[in-house]
């Protein structure tokens, strides 16, 4: 085991070198770029026996990752926010071939308009593909979760690929420091990939990714899917314990921070957690008894898990970092389908953080003041867009700018 | 606008400053367009100026033309939306070797086929400049990048052979290094009528081979004006294509003598024909909601 100031994308790397991954289709986006140009330098040097090729496109770059990993070969690929869109329509198709590779996406907004901080549309996007969601909120943990992401896709009940999520800019390009295992530790927990179902082998040809012409045959196979996504949830616990027993660092499906006493919750994802961490400690020293679950496993939703920590709470309010247009938070949809079915707590939903928005103090204490009127009023299911009047001053000025002399501009 | 009404360059150059790297190849692109643009003299409204992702496609940006800044790989489709929508603007495609033979390659054909009367420029670098110089499919075989530390495998695109293969008639090569031939080039394209492609050696400061800078351009640059060259025969061009790589040749290398229709006026022909015999749409009422 060793120390080191790494970014987010080199944590990345980092898991995708100790997984000794056999092949690593790439091609550049900002901000993922620094992860396959740490990779080609390892494969170059040969710290990685890896084949590493660029390929045309995003859309290429899966169809590859999900034909050798179709082929039995341990299976690498980083992309971002566009890249990602533009690989939807492999995302649904390589988890229909249920080959277990990992995907490190970096989360960036999506255009229009086209920007480079992040949000988490672009990863949201892929939730029903049948891909397994992992979010981190720090490099460690990006680091920890590819490992712990192979590991669990490649378990013979699962065979589904899965995507590590961390945050552009904010956790890409920040240094933190990291404990970067052994190689020899990462293969006690990460044995070689020896598939059964999906792979070329001598004297055994198999046809694979087939149609199926006939709606039970079709329906069957997603259920399939569905329930081995399931049985990742029941997994991930058992994964996770194995981890923190080798490695001594522990994950669960969601983190509890500061909730055993909490009468508010708030919800949030990846590395803006921090941030909201943060806001709890100093809610809590001005009287408040307030805590933070942060979501990590979202697919697949640890949905008993989530209502069991919060049901009981005075109020909850979910915090996302996307918006589904027309809706509102995405991830606030889930947590309310969580707690369906229970007598939830209020439960208030807030937008904020969208193309890499920061959060200030002034949010939460807005966000605290309404979790305290909800106890008694109840909540709303629409979404508040965390917007501070500063900041809407700024950008009538700048539409008035870009207007020019148009009387209209800026109202 | 010069008092005689007539437009001039600066009448295309919008009010933001270009964020390329001092030195890039891209800004005698732009000023060699606006040289163009006043040459032609149609004005600013009347154009529309579409680009995909790169530092190449900021620069309908720094025009005063309708401008599309889209998506990666994407800006043939777009152009030829606007084109199909609005037959009477001026439409102009630029981009680097990346969005236009990389992720939008598969485009590039079917723009060519369709014969829509658009320019295309590409800003032909060899490189991924704008995420830091990563290889690109126009890169030479053995180009060492960021992703290709050891030098790459793969034998780079042709882009000259590849739009003369695939049909272009109207095809030309040049550098920034030339801004009297540039501009010539890019004019004559925008003439032509029907889909004209430009590839422009242009040169990545930061990423690019140091050898291969505008000054370089300037020294090994094979005009062919000066070489008695006929840019009349497809067979011969693709021929002198071949040199892609090697050579720097400028000049137009193909250009069809004998134009054939443009999409739009196919389309208008087609109409004209149909009309007459066209049933009038009281008449189909009639037919199936009698009165």
């Amino acid at each position: 085991m060793s120390r080191d100031l790494l970014t987010g994308n080199a944590a990345a790397a980092w898991g995708a070198r100790l997984a000794e991954v056999d092949y690593i289709p790439a091609y550049p986006i900002t901000p993922q770029t620094e992860i396959i140009e740490s990779l080609a330098q390892w494969v170059n040097s040969e710290n990685l026996k890896a084949r590493l090729v660029t390929m045309d496109s995003e859309h290429s770059m899966l169809t590859a990752a999900g034909a050798a990993a179709a082929t039995g070969a341990r299976v690498f690929t980083a992309t971002s926010s566009q890249g990602l869109l533009y690989a939807i329509e492999m995302l649904y198709t390589v988890a229909g071939w249920r080959v277990p590779l990992v995907l490190v996406n970096v989360s960036r907004a999506l255009a229009a308009p086209i920007t480079l901080e992040p949000d988490h549309n672009d990863v949201l996007a892929a939730r029903d593909s049948g891909w397994l969601q992992f979010h981190a909120e720090t490099c460690q943990e990006v680091l920890d979760s590819v490992l712990m992401a192979y590991r669990l896709a490649e378990h013979s009940d699962v065979l589904l690929p899965a995507i590590v999520n961390l945050d552009g800019f904010y956790l890409s390009f920040t240094r933190e420091p990291v404990e970067i295992p052994e190689v020899e530790a990462v293969r006690e927990f990460l044995p070689a990939y020896r598939p059964e179902h999906a792979r070329f082998s001598a004297s055994h040809a198999m046809a694979q990714g087939v149609a199926v012409l006939g709606s039970s045959a079709y329906a069957f196979f997603k259920y399939q899917m569905q329930r081995a996504a399931e049985a990742a949830l029941d997994l991930h616990d058992h994964v996770a314990s194995e981890f923190c027993a080798q490695f001594g660092r522990c994950y669960g499906a969601v983190e509890a921070y500061r909730l055993d006493d909490a009468d508010f919750v708030i919800v949030m994802v990846n590395s803006f957690s921090t941030v909201g961490k943060a806001a709890v400690d100093r809610l809590r020293i001005a009287g408040n008894k307030i805590g933070l679950l942060r979501l990590r496993l979202v697919r697949p939703f640890p949905q008993q898990e989530i209502a069991w920590l919060l049901n009981g709470r005075r109020a909850v309010a979910v915090i996302d970092q996307n918006v589904s247009i027309g809706k509102g938070g995405i991830l606030f949809c889930e947590v309310a389908s969580a707690l369906a079915g229970s007598s939830p707590p209020p439960l208030l939903s807030y937008v904020g953080g969208l193309g890499g928005r920061r959060f200030h103090d002034e949010d939460f204490d807005l966000i605290m003041q309404a979790l305290r009127a909800a106890e008694h009023e109840g909540a709303r299911p629409e979404p508040h867009l965390l917007y501070s009047a500063a900041e809407y001053e700024k950008m009538r000025e700048l539409l008035r700018v870009a207007h020019g002399s148009d009387p209209k501009a800026g109202t | 606008m010069h008092a005689s009404g007539a437009l001039e360059a600066k009448d295309y150059k919008s009010d933001l400053k270009p964020i390329w790297c001092p030195g890039c190849g891209d800004f005698g692109v732009l000023s060699a367009l606006y040289r163009a643009l006043a040459n032609i003299g149609r004005s600013p409204h009347e154009i529309a100026f579409v680009s995909g992702i790169g530092c190449s496609s900021r620069i309908p940006g720094y025009t005063t033309a309708y401008g599309f800044n889209s998506v990666h790989g994407r800006a043939l489709p777009i152009a030829q939306g606007i084109k199909l929508a609005n037959p009477d603007l001026l439409v102009l495609v630029a981009g680097g070797d990346g969005d236009g033979f990389s992720i939008g390659g598969g485009h590039v054909p079917h723009a060519i086929r369709r014969n829509i009367d658009i320019t295309y420029i590409v800003m032909d670098n060899q490189i991924y400049g704008l995420t830091k110089g990563q290889l690109s499919p126009t890169s030479p075989r053995g180009t060492h990048t960021v992703t290709s530390p050891e030098g790459s495998l793969e034998d780079p695109v042709n882009p000259l052979l590849y739009v003369l293969g695939y049909g272009a008639h109207f095809v030309a090569q040049s550098t920034p290094a030339d801004q009297i031939g540039l501009t010539a080039v890019i004019e004559e394209a925008i003439r032509f009528p029907g889909f004209a492609f430009v590839n422009v050696q242009s040169p990545c400061v930061t990423f690019g081979d140091p050898n291969q800078q505008l000054k370089a351009h300037k020294e090994g640059l094979k005009s062919l004006a000066k070489i008695n060259y006929d840019p009349s025969h497809r067979v011969k061009a693709m021929a002198l294509a071949q040199t892609y790589g090697k050579d720097l040749y400028t000049g137009v290398f193909y250009r069809n003598p004998n134009p054939p229709p443009t999409f739009d006026s196919l389309v208008r022909e087609r109409q004209r024909h149909m009309a007459p015999q066209a049933m009038p749409r009281e008449k189909i009422l009639d037919t199936f909601l009698p009165h």
